[in-house]
């Protein structure tokens, strides 16, 4: 068994030991708990029940015992909370579910539990995963009064990224071994970034969206955050699978065992480097960390080839139409009536829905819906809408002819590293400006990761993004992998965690 | 067609949305089963309830109705239909929004052929769409409160809308009624219209002839073909006093009082006006094979239309009596049952759209429920034809038989057959109903009352034809009312030279 | 086109909220710096191009789903109206609604 620390050990090697019952379930439960509990500085939890992680711990020591045992057995993880939970409160960190108790558990928690995960418990987004920098969030984390931004292991004064920020913290830090994320328009790949950990966003459909309190259904998509494309691999191959029950937006692919290719050989690789992803618009450290890490490719054996991805600049309009018509839809059901928030004064049915819903949204989802409701709107549907969603497949499309000359696209999460709290919290566009490199891969549906690279200004992780083609996951995790063979960036850890 | 009645110089238009619920054990989105008078809200899923992070998983039930009443209805099946969202905040929509059907509806065009009077009438049909019903809200239970039951929510629903070619109440009502006969013939709608399983709305608006189309208003929910006559008698004359009084018509949605008969404008729901429809990104676009549309078409019951059909070819029906007795699938079998065993088949029909259906409605029962079967009735009519019975007697006959206690009249002509049940020629026999039409003892009666009535006899030769009549009524009178009229005319005739 | 404080008032109204003087002015500004992004749009020639609902229709037919139609007959009204800020005899509870 290694040595190391068990918060500084992949989930390889904690599976491992608790196989072997070289630990139990119990004690690396009880060890990232106190962890958890140890750090509430970083507002990474919203939720932490000792009780209840303990009990899935022991169910899980028994399976262990009995040679029951799941694929990932005693594994802690924490889920961020946008996953609905039948053990934790499930508020997708908006006033607007504070205090929600699920009937029944996402279909992504199910199978991660049905592979023996023990749930640590629930980790800080933006509201409702809209935001790019965890600062919008509106439930109190652990061990606080009032609700607060996130906060980067790396750097307490930066944001970590958002909207899967709490996962990337939690995980940089050590506080979880790895957490689940969904991604929109990036809110797994940019929070990876800025935190220096592996996360990856599956093809569209991959995993089920039964229980993601949606945001904007036609991209959303959960994935696993984790220290490694291995760890990654093997969180992956749990989570994903047709759910033909309950997400009819799943696909129909089988799940598959995302490590078998892990090793094979990047020997002749073909890299496309998108020119728009190189731009003016990209700060020069972070420019130096990903050429750095494309020489390390050349190395490896892997062909650079320049592709074309002509509209990267519009992805920003088209996504912020389209993410925010479907928000503005599957936001109507917080109403006052069946759950969650209600105003407390009211005269008649429509002050209740008024008041409940302006005291309930924070300002960035009401932008937001806002929006959504303006471009599906009498008049402005086939101006706003219509042509966003034909531009949308132009911008797939583009990715089908890059992909005829490359095997995977290549270039940086962000513009910048991580930037500091408060920095661009009044000014949403920048905001939406930031997610540049991120919507491309969201809007086509592809599956993209990012790892990191490097460090950036401050000391700041920098992250390598991949864009795979469909169901490419395997491939994607493969060419990330023997990255980290070569380099040990990924196990690179902020100071004092 | 002819030239549309007019009203005051007026002209009606009337167009058509009917709501049919379909048959199904689940709902359209979740397998929750369809329950009407359950106690409120035990008929939910978590879906119908529009918990955090449900989503919609499509019935195939629901698609076979809807494809089996577009072969019916002669209508477009679309292979690729769409589902849309209709947004709008109401306490008895948990989503706030609608999953229903809007540019690209499954079932397109067709129409529904009908006679009003002996006049055959045809209504267009724009589209049948896929919908999903509201739930309820109780207004009287609670104190300054409404209460909100789930149960109906998620009920599948096909929405049937018609193109405004109805121009009275009389043919709105047989329009309705053939289309109620339709859903119900081919077993995707019970019918039931007082549980609001088959809900008709009107759109109603009254023009000078030649005139561009008036204003229209909508009458919601006439759940009786009685009240549908009232409620859009009573609108078209408010619509024609108000133009005549020199106002004009404001489009709005009308409620029918079935109390009063009158019909009053709703408070229209707040935004109706923007709905903001656009294509559920929770349900990918419904593929209808046409295998499937085949197999379907295959497991359809012959429908009405094409039974009276070939009633009329088959059994050289009138086109009018042919639709009568399609009125159901019931009242076809027997009447077709009845036919073959009489070879009557004019006479069944006859008897059917008479004394049968005199019956029926009298006791308000179906025609399977008949205590008179078709094997009686042919007995019956094979009875008058053979001259055995006049027609006023096969009447009585009828009613013996419908009146006995256990007559089913399901025996072989003739003989008595089980205990207690009665046949026809038994009862003949019993009421002595039976005609002479023996010559011989025929000839003796006339020849007896020729002699009792001498001054008769002189009249007549002397050109009195009076006085023929008197010797035809004493020979009806000396042979108890048995003998053949026609054949005592003949007789007498004969001997009176 | 810059949304006017009207378009504001009529959007938030369909959106069952509600902003004051203040607040509507700061939606209005961030919105419409939003909508110069969006004109960029306009230059792009989409004549002849379908829009793109479900992304991996892009590389393969995405076909709805059809589940066959057995009805769960159990009663999870329990677990389904746990949150409801307003509940009586099984009905969740509104402010009355006139019709």
């Amino acid at each position: 068994m290694s040595q190391a620390p068990l918060h500084q050990q992949s989930v390889r090697e904690l599976t491992t030991a608790l196989r072997q019952r070289d630990v139990s379930a119990t004690e690396v439960a009880q060890h990232f708990l106190d962890r958890s509990k140890a750090h509430p500085e970083l507002a990474a939890y919203l939720a932490l029940d000792e009780a209840a992680t303990l009990a899935q711990a022991q169910a899980a020591d028994q399976r262990l015992a009995a040679g029951t045992a799941g694929a990932l057995e005693g594994l802690p993880l924490a889920h961020k909370d946008i996953f609905v939970t039948k053990d934790f409160a499930s508020t997708a960190a908006s006033k607007m579910l504070q205090g929600y108790r699920s009937p029944f558990d996402a279909t992504v928690v199910r199978k991660l539990a049905d592979a023996g995960v023990v749930t640590l418990g629930k980790v800080s987004c933006d509201e409702f995963a809209m935001g790019s920098g965890n600062e919008n969030t509106a439930v109190a984390p652990v061990g606080a009064a009032a609700a607060a931004p996130v906060r980067n292991p790396w750097d307490a004064s930066r944001v970590p990224g958002g909207s899967s920020g709490g996962s990337a913290a939690a995980v940089a830090a050590g506080l979880a071994p790895a957490a689940t994320g969904t991604d929109t328009g990036g809110s797994i790949r940019q929070p990876a970034a800025f935190c220096g950990i592996t996360g990856i966003k599956p093809t569209y459909g991959r995993v089920s969206r039964y229980g993601m309190i949606a945001f904007a259904s036609s991209l959303d998509q959960a994935g696993p955050m984790a220290r490694s494309a291995e760890d990654c691999a093997l969180l992956l191959s749990a989570m994903a699978g047709p759910d033909p029950e309950r997400d009819s937006t799943s696909l129909n692919t089988p799940a598959e065992d995302f490590s078998l290719q892990l090793n094979e050989s990047i020997d002749g690789l073909r890299i496309g480097v998108p020119a728009e992803f190189f731009g003016e618009g990209i700060d020069a450290d972070v420019r130096t960390a990903i050429d750095a890490a494309l020489k390390e490719y050349e190395k490896l054996g892997a062909k650079l080839v320049p592709v074309a991805l002509p509209r990267t600049e519009l992805s920003i309009p088209v996504y912020y139409i389209i993410a925010p018509a479907e928000a503005s839809s599957n936001l109507s059901r917080f109403d006052g009536v069946k759950f969650g928030h209600r105003a407390k004064d009211y005269a008649d049915l429509q002050e209740m829905y008024v008041n409940t819903r302006t005291e309930g949204f924070g300002d960035e989802v009401k932008r937001r819906i806002m929006v959504g409701a303006y471009v599906l709107s009498h008049g402005y549907y086939d101006a706003y809408y219509l042509k966003a969603l034909k531009i949308r497949r132009i911008i797939a499309n583009d990715f089908q002819n890059a992909f005829k000359d490359c095997d995977v696209i290549a270039g940086p999460v962000a513009p910048s590293v991580a930037w500091a709290i408060g920095e661009k919290a009044n000014d949403p566009v920048a905001n939406y400006l930031a997610d540049i490199f991120t919507l491309p891969a969201s809007l086509a549906g592809l599956p993209g990761m990012s790892l990191p690279v490097g460090l950036g200004a401050g000391g700041m992780p920098v992250g390598l993004q991949l864009i795979g083609n469909y169901l490419q996951e395997s491939k994607l995790l493969n060419v990330a992998h023997r990255f980290q063979q070569a380099t040990d960036f990924h196990l690179q850890r902020p100071a004092g965690f | 067609m002819t030239a549309p009645k007019l009203i005051n110089g007026y002209e009606v238009v009337i167009g058509f949305e009917t709501h049919a619920q379909l048959a199904t054990n689940s709902k359209i989105f979740s397998r929750a089963a369809i329950g009407f008078g359950a106690e409120p809200n035990t008929h939910t899923s978590a879906l119908d309830c529009a918990l955090p992070g449900t989503l919609p998983v499509m019935n195939k039930h629901a698609v076979a109705h809807a494809i089996r009443l577009g072969l019916a209805l002669g209508s477009h099946v679309a292979p690729v239909s769409i589902f849309a969202r209709k947004n709008y905040f109401y306490p008895d929509l948990p989503k706030g929004y609608q999953i229903s059907q809007f540019e690209i509806p499954v079932v397109q065009g067709g129409e529904v052929s009908f006679f009003l009077g002996d006049e055959k009438k045809t209504v267009r049909l724009v589209r049948a769409h896929l919908e999903e019903d509201a739930g309820k809200s109780v207004h009287d239970q609670f104190p300054g409160e409404s209460g909100i039951d789930l149960n109906r929510a998620g009920t599948p629903l096909l929405e049937i809308v018609t193109e405004p070619d109805i121009r009275s109440s009389e043919e709105a009502v047989a329009y309705a009624k053939e289309l109620h006969k339709i859903v119900t013939w081919i077993g995707i709608c019970d019918g039931n219209m007082q549980e609001g399983n088959f809900r008709c709305d009107a759109n109603v608006s009254v023009r000078k002839p030649g005139a561009p189309l008036g204003t229209r208003r909508e009458i919601k929910n006439l759940n009786s073909f009685r009240n549908m006559q009232i409620a859009i008698d009573y609108e078209i004359r408010w619509q024609i006093e108000q133009i005549e009084d020199g106002y004009d018509i404001q489009q709005a949605t009308v409620l029918f009082n079935p109390d009063t008969g009158e019909t009053r404008a709703m408070r229209t729901k707040e935004d109706s006006a923007d709905y903001r429809y656009f294509p559920d990104p929770d349900l990918p676009p419904l593929v209808i094979a046409p295998e499937w549309v085949e197999q379907v078409k295959a497991e359809m019951p012959e429908l009405p239309r094409q039974m009276a059909e070939r009633f009329v070819r088959d059994y050289s029906l009138p086109e009018y009596d042919a639709t009568i007795v399609t009125q159901s699938r019931a009242m076809g079998a027997y009447f077709e049952d009845a036919a073959k065993t009489s070879g009557q088949a004019k006479l069944v029909s006859n008897w059917i759209m008479g004394e049968v259906s005199r019956r029926l409605n009298n006791e308000e029962i179906g025609i399977e429920a008949a205590p008179v079967q078709p094997a009686a009735l042919a007995a019956l009519i094979g009875r008058i034809v053979d001259n055995t019975i006049s027609n006023n007697a096969a009447k009585q006959v009828f009613e013996a038989l419908w009146n006995a206690p256990t007559a089913s009249g399901q025996s072989a002509l003739g003989e008595i057959t089980v205990a207690g049940q009665l046949s026809v020629d038994a009862i003949i026999e019993s009421k002595g109903l039976k005609q002479m039409n023996d010559t011989g003892a025929l000839e003796a009666i006339i020849d007896e009352v020729m002699a009792n009535n001498a001054a008769n006899v002189e009249q007549y030769r002397a050109g009195k034809d009076k006085a023929f009549n008197a010797l035809v009524g004493q020979v009806m009178k000396a042979s108890k009312g048995k003998a053949n009229p026609a054949q005592v005319n003949a007789l007498l005739k004969a001997k009176l030279g | 086109m810059p949304l006017s404080l009207e378009e504001i008032q009529r959007i938030a109204n369909l959106s069952k909220l509600a902003f004051d003087e203040s607040q509507s002015l700061a939606m209005q500004s961030k919105i419409n710096s939003f909508f110069e992004l969006v004109e960029q749009m306009d230059a792009v020639d989409t004549a002849g191009v379908e829009p793109l609902f479900h992304p991996v229709s892009v590389v393969q037919e995405i076909a709805l789903r059809l589940q066959d139609d057995v009805a769960d007959t159990g009663n999870h009204r329990a677990g389904n109206m746990q949150n409801a800020p307003a509940a009586e005899n099984g009905y969740f509870l509104v402010p009355k609604v006139i019709e």
